[in-house]
């Protein structure tokens, strides 16, 4: 092989390049743990999920019963809260962090821009439980004190009529689309709580972001709209967020990735109930949160195999999640730009 | 009269729909952003107003009295001393704070030594066949939910050799991984290529090249990359449940249960002890000003460049 290595000055060449190998060689096998703990991690999850996944077969997945004392497991009530949780709480935060970009980048003044930028990403930085504390001290109580109003009997008996139907309703674990709306009185907690918490969560993901990929939109874009005589509105609608949509949509996905494994303000505050969904304002569960209430006191093998099976299902999920996050991303950074 | 003022002609002529959608949009969008800050200094204000007085034992109650009323049964309790038993007041989360410490402390071994390691080897070996690999992977890692990082450890570990403070370092070791990783490479790649040739063109080996100039060249990006990974996990608690556990005697051994600050909040917070809900929102106080303090000053440093 005649490369253009030829003329390269002598060096000791033996013993650089064994101990370049040796370098190398040391780095690879540091790296390698990278793969090492990915692997171990699907091994365990996989190993500790088998009895239940044996037993239950596909099953688990959608059956509604949830229930250790009979040994009973179901997870459908757990993903349908992980799911609602998540994707409500997405399509809520989405439009607040698109905007909040959009300010921070197109409107404010760069003295005004750099702080409010911090601040959002500072959104970021507040631990799960300080959150779940705070859900938990101040908005709960909000929402109680809301739900002693709506359901008060000297002036609005017709709602306490419609509550007690449909408590009746939730007694037999039934559900109707009129209820859901109903609060039930929960003392604040339960799935609209969660699904507040989680809106603020993970606001800074898509915020940062779809401000990242905004700032890659070229100024000749904006030049040529104003210079048509377009408003700042119609800039933005026409010639900033279409260029932008496709890196917008990674970092909503990626905070639905957030969303989806987010633990311990959730279980704070969502109530803990293994019913399939019955109201808005009423207890429910997350596959996350269920894992953080029950895996350290679940006894029985059978029990504890299930909520490790909870476990791997979120693990494939945020995997597969944060992968199509990560594509659409990576297809957008500046070299596809350019 | 248009003609006078040319970069605003367009304004004058704007049919009132236009400029009335313009202006709803901006006012929807300024009012959006507040919305979302508004949160950050909601919980900021409500932590620095009931955590303050419990960290310090104030008696804010007394405050008509004067500044001496309110600082008559101040102490440091809260540093020093570890929880009372439920249902008795005083105390503190010395054992906490100092659990967290070595977790902390812990943990850095791991995600500096295989996230710093990860990251050479990106940057700096971008043709080994080994690269798509290890960098998808360690992508994959960065979304994977830190409670099922816990069950992980609980498995590895916790069954082998019992609930201990190493099993949660090591939990919160391999969450910092695809951070460290990340930062490193991308730091890495902004040292120039001329100056790994010039030391190549020395005779340095590739190594020495990596090690004593590219590193160094790198360090402050790297030191950042650490800080911002360390302010992530020091705030996890999950992982934590069923690693470390909890403990609350002060522990110096690795090898037993441990407490640590987030740990201490969420039981705090979800117990029905005034005492136990001081502590937590104290802790709270506590353990998001050091997180604030942190990354404010690793996204300064990194600013600089």
């Amino acid at each position: 092989m005649s490369e253009p290595t030829q003329t390269r000055p002598p060096r000791p060449a033996a013993l650089s390049s064994a101990s370049d190998r040796l370098f190398q060689g040391l780095i690879l096998l540091l790296a390698s743990v990278i793969v090492l703990v990915f692997v171990l991690s699907i091994f365990q999850l996989g190993r500790e999920s088998w009895p239940a996944l044996s037993r239950f077969g596909l099953g688990f997945f959608t059956e509604r019963t949830w229930n250790p004392v009979e040994g009973v497991f179901g997870a459908a009530a757990m993903i349908a809260g992980t799911l609602v949780t998540s994707l409500v709480a997405l399509a809520i935060s989405v439009p607040l962090a698109v905007a909040s970009a959009l300010f921070v980048a197109e409107y404010a003044p760069k003295w005004l821009a750099n702080p409010v930028g911090y601040l959002i990403e500072l959104l970021a930085a507040v631990p799960s439980v300080v959150y779940g504390l705070w859900a938990l001290f101040v908005i709960a109580p909000m929402l109680g004190q809301w739900q002693l109003t709506f359901f008060n009997p000297e002036t609005h008996p017709e709602r306490v009529e419609l509550y007690t139907k449909c408590a009746a309703l939730w007694a037999e674990n039934q559900t109707t689309l009129q209820c859901f709306f109903v609060p039930s009185a929960g003392g604040g907690r339960g799935l609209a709580l969660a699904i507040i918490i989680l809106t603020v969560m993970i606001l800074p993901y898509t915020a940062s972001v779809a401000r990242d990929v905004i700032r890659l939109v070229p100024q000749d874009q904006r030049e040529a709209m104003y210079a048509l005589g377009a408003t700042k509105w119609e800039v933005i609608s026409r010639a900033i967020l279409p260029y932008a949509r496709a890196g917008i949509l990674g970092g909503v996905i990626l905070a639905l990735g957030r969303a989806l494994g987010e633990t311990l303000a959730v279980a704070m505050v969502i109530g803990d109930s293994q019913d399939i969904l019955k109201s808005l304002w009423g207890n429910a569960s997350t596959m996350a949160s269920v894992i953080a209430n029950q895996f350290g006191d679940a006894q029985e093998a059978l029990h504890r195999s299930s909520v490790v099976t909870l476990g791997l299902t979120l693990f494939v999920l945020s995997v597969a999640v944060n992968f199509v996050a990560r594509v659409i991303i990576a297809r957008l950074t500046p070299k596809g730009i350019q | 009269m248009s003609a006078a003022t040319p970069p605003a002609a367009g304004r004058h002529g704007l049919s009132p729909a236009r400029r009335a959608r313009n202006l709803l949009m901006g006012g929807l969008i300024l009012l959006s952003t507040l919305l979302v800050v508004a949160p950050l200094i909601l919980i900021f204000l409500y932590l620095l107003r009931e955590g303050f007085g419990a960290m310090f034992n104030l008696d804010f109650a007394r405050a008509r009295e004067g500044l001496g009323a309110v600082f008559s049964g101040a102490n440091l309790d809260f540093f020093t001393k570890t929880p009372a038993p439920e249902g008795e007041t005083g105390g503190g989360l010395a054992n906490a704070i100092l659990g967290s410490i070595q977790m902390l402390a812990m943990a850095s071994v791991i995600g500096v030594l295989v996230g710093v390691a990860g990251g050479i080897f990106l940057a700096e070996y971008p043709r080994h066949p080994l690269m798509p690999t290890i960098r998808m992977v360690s992508d994959v890692l960065a979304g994977i939910p830190a409670i099922v990082m816990g069950l992980v450890a609980y498995g590895l570990i916790v069954l082998q050799f019992g609930f201990s403070g190493l099993a949660g370092a090591v939990a919160l070791g391999f969450l910092m991984i695809p951070i460290v990783v990340r930062t490193t490479e991308e730091v890495l790649k902004l040292v120039p290529q001329t100056v790994r040739e010039a030391g190549l063109a020395l005779g340095l080996p590739k190594w020495l090249v990596t090690l004593r100039i590219v590193l160094p060249a790198a360090a402050g990006g790297i030191v950042t990359g650490v800080m911002l990974a360390l302010a992530r996990v020091a705030g996890e608690a999950a992982p934590l449940l069923f690693t470390a556990f909890g403990n609350s005697a002060i522990n110096l051994d690795p090898t037993k249960p441990m407490s640590a600050l987030p740990l201490e909040i969420y039981r705090g917070a979800t117990s029905a002890y005034d005492e136990n809900q001081r502590l937590a929102k104290a802790g709270a106080l506590l353990l998001i000003i050091l997180i604030f303090v942190t990354s404010l000053l690793a996204r300064r440093a990194s600013r600089r460049k």
